[in-house]
């Protein structure tokens, strides 16, 4: 064992060279795909906004499946790699296992993701990101996706290997850490969301190809949705140990219990995939029960699981912050945190995007018989902005300003820009979501080049409400980009040009010292009000919930307006 | 950065669960389950609800199917391209095909009357959604979708195509015409 470790001074993490070089090559590597994808966002905005509607309809398509390639499966599985490696590597104080094999990972990964880049490129694969057959695209469009699959599986299981590395050389105690519980549980979900993806692209690949005659298009959307839906709920995973994580970095937040949170994680294992049956809820040819039962997550248990993180995180920040003597009244933990601190201001925009605005719509949504008045409108990219782009990447972004100085070891130029930098994106992101749903509940379509149906045989119109909502979607979006372009210049700029930072960090060959088991906690004896010790978060949930109820049942008021049909 | 390290607890299962956490559990558990009996309740009590009714087919012979029931029941042609607008029977089935880029035939459907309303796609996937009512549905080739319709609004509806399909998929407006008896 002489592999070249250092710690970092101001964090106390041990990064193992060979993983360190990797975690930093990997997310760099997303942060350019999410540049790069985010700038297809701005076109499709500029496209979607009645007044400017930018770009052709066939150069429209074909921008809007790559913005979708990259950002949905591009972007955040780089970053979900190198989160991995963290999680794995530097949590844990150990080697990675097989190097060389992650080195392979990422060059198919990237090698993947270029080949698709270059189907797209060529035109002849606007077909979205969810190809749905029997539209035909180019044969190496599958290809590419299959490739960056096997890398990303290829990164799974190094994951696995570095947790038996870690056990088997004991580099630390008692049970793995809950952020890296979290990660194994995004780990698990990936690598059934990519077997999925090979039952489903690799007989399409050979479809495109002619060696096989016929693919059923609705076992298509049932075995692709396995993929594109989990993918997501891989995110959700990661993002939700990003969250822990950051509570722990920012205020020193001890979870709650360990155990109800690792539970929820199990919840999430056994549950969430199931998430895929919403995109099937008004297709012809599958039964009421296997809908129901589906979609409701068996009875709403991976629901719940997220509803106890959304409590259990912010609640350890408060039961943190009153230990620090912020105990007074609801509210003084929240309003005396580092607002300004764009580390945490990052994560609890993203905790609270998600939660109110993705998790309440995707719930509603994903109810069968309110699918009918939601389905392909604009309503669905509606919910996952706030899911993906204001909860995954708002939360990535927040770790992101945390690695610089510890990873790359830079500070962050404009700091004022950083500090700036959480709110354009997180709130641009959330308003231009929630307009996207006020559209789409007047009947907006999504992936959908002109809302005037211009050339078509028949005329309609719709009304004004929808195009001013339409016209926000624009004027929100916009500011979303400034904030995603904000970043990209904080980061990019840090990692170029940002000072050195000045605690030195030397490497040795010294093995580091075995990880210890977290010191028990305080007794909450004293602090917090009425027996809880989180108020403010009890309250803030119960606002929560409250939300929910009413939007819940509104959706149910809005659908018995509707024609009567069985 | 207890997170970031192995719980103070060997066995974490044994941790004790905050006052907090398990009253909110308790709520958030209640709400699901209600959610979840929400849907087979609209089932039984609901008016909206698509039963799952669906059959396989071929585009050749659903194709059959829209052309006898065009043949029978066209009222009047419209729009340059000569689209027949047929008035079906109350009660009976009605054929509609998505294709690219149309919507085949308009339909003309009386209010309050209920329709076996069936769709298929000849070609690729479509979308259905029928507007400014915004009720939706995925159309798949290979199947043929009933879903049985009682207009209770009289007026001019669209039929917006709202799953890509292709260049001239925003030119795929169809029409349903609902008079009053």
């Amino acid at each position: 064992m002489s592999e070249l470790i250092r710690t970092c001074p101001r964090s106390g993490l041990v990064f193992h060279k060979t993983a360190e070089t990797l975690i930093k090559v990997n997310a760099v590597t997303a942060v350019v795909f999410l540049a790069v994808g985010g700038l297809l966002g701005l076109l499709v905005v500029l496209t979607r906004w009645p007044a400017v509607h930018l770009l052709q309809a066939d150069t429209f398509y074909q921008v809007l499946t790559a913005h979708g390639i990259i950002l949905l499966l591009v972007w955040i599985i780089f970053f979900e790699i190198a989160i991995l490696y963290f999680c794995s590597s530097t949590l844990l104080r150990s080697r990675l296992a097989t190097p060389r094999l992650a080195w392979l990972a990422y060059a198919l990964m990237l090698g993947g993701a270029a080949v698709t880049a270059v189907a797209i490129l060529q035109g002849g694969s606007s077909v979205m990101m969810t190809s749905y057959v029997p539209m035909p695209a180019a044969p190496h469009f599958y290809l590419g996706l299959i490739l960056f699959a096997v890398g990303a599986l290829i990164g799974c299981f190094i994951f696995l290997g570095t947790l038996v590395v870690a056990k088997n050389e004991r580099t630390y105690q008692g049970s793995i850490p809950l952020v890296t519980f979290g990660a194994l549980t995004a780990c698990i979900i990936a690598i059934f969301t990519i077997a999925s993806g090979a039952i489903i692209l690799i007989p399409t690949y050979l479809w495109s190809i002619g060696y096989i005659s016929h693919i059923d298009p609705l076992m298509y959307r049932i075995i692709w949705w396995a993929l594109g839906h989990s993918s997501q709920q891989i995110n959700v995973s990661a993002h939700v140990a990003v969250w822990y994580a950051i509570a722990a970095i920012v205020f020193g937040a001890r979870p709650m219990s360990e155990r109800v949170s690792r539970t929820a994680f199990l919840l999430y294992i056994l549950f969430l995939q199931l998430a895929s049956a919403h995109h099937i809820l008004v297709d012809p040819g599958v039964g009421t029960e296997w809908k129901i039962f589906n979609t409701s997550y068996a009875m709403y248990l991976a629901v719940l699981a997220s509803m106890i993180h959304g409590l259990t995180i912010p609640g350890a920040i408060e039961v943190a912050q009153r230990e620090k003597g912020l105990n007074n009244g609801l509210f003084e933990w929240l309003r005396k945190a580092p607002w300004g601190n764009p580390v945490f201001s990052g994560m609890f925009i993203s905790l609270i995007g998600f939660g109110f605005l993705g998790g309440i719509s995707g719930v509603v949504m994903g109810t069968e018989q309110i699918n009918l008045i939601i389905h392909n409108t604009i309503y669905v990219p509606g919910h996952f902005h706030e899911t993906v782009a204001v909860g995954t990447t708002l939360a990535f972004m927040a770790l992101t300003y945390f690695l610089v100085p510890v990873l790359f070891r830079r500070e962050l130029i404009l700091p004022k820009l950083a500090q700036w930098q959480p709110y354009l994106f997180g709130i641009g992101t959330a308003l231009m979501g929630l307009f996207m749903m006020g559209a789409g509940t007047m009947g907006v379509s999504r992936r959908h080049w002109d809302m005037a149906f211009t050339g078509a045989p028949f005329s309609f119109e719709y009304g004004g409400a929808a195009y001013m909502m339409m016209g926000l979607t624009g004027i929100f979006g916009l500011i979303s980009v400034i904030g995603g372009i904000s970043f990209i210049v904080v980061i990019v700029g840090s990692l170029l040009f940002g000072k050195r930072v000045e605690e030195k960090s030397e490497y040795t060959t010294a093995r580091a010292p075995q990880l210890p088991m977290a010191p028990s906690g305080p007794s909450h004896a004293n602090i917090g009000s009425a027996g809880f010790v989180a108020p403010g978060t009890f309250v803030l949930a119960l606002v929560f919930l409250a939300t929910f109820v009413v939007y819940y049942f509104l959706n149910w008021m809005y659908l018995s307006s509707v024609w009567p049909m069985n | 950065m207890s997170a970031l390290m192995p719980p103070s607890q060997r066995v974490w299962s044994d941790q004790p669960v905050d006052r907090v956490e398990g009253t909110w559990i308790a709520i958030a558990l209640v709400w699901c389950l209600f959610m979840f009996v929400m849907m087979p309740y609209w089932h039984v009590f609901g008016k909206q609800n698509y039963g799952g009714e669906a059959y396989r087919t071929t585009p050749a012979a659903y194709s059959a199917k829209v052309e006898a029931m065009v043949e029978a029941h066209t009222v009047r042609k419209e729009t340059a391209q000569d689209i027949p607008v047929v008035r079906p029977p109350a009660g009976s089935d009605v054929y509609l095909a998505a294709r690219l880029w149309s919507w085949y035939p308009a339909l003309e459907l009386v209010k309050g009357e209920t329709y076996r309303l069936h769709i298929s796609s000849l070609d690729w996937q479509h979308g259905f959604s029928l507007q400014p009512l915004n009720v939706n549905a995925q159309i798949v080739p290979g199947y043929e979708m009933v879903l049985t319709i009682t207009p209770d609004s009289s007026g001019e509806f669209s039929i917006v195509c709202n799953e890509y399909c292709g260049l001239l998929h925003h030119t795929m407006l169809g029409k349903i015409y609902v008079v009053d008896r």
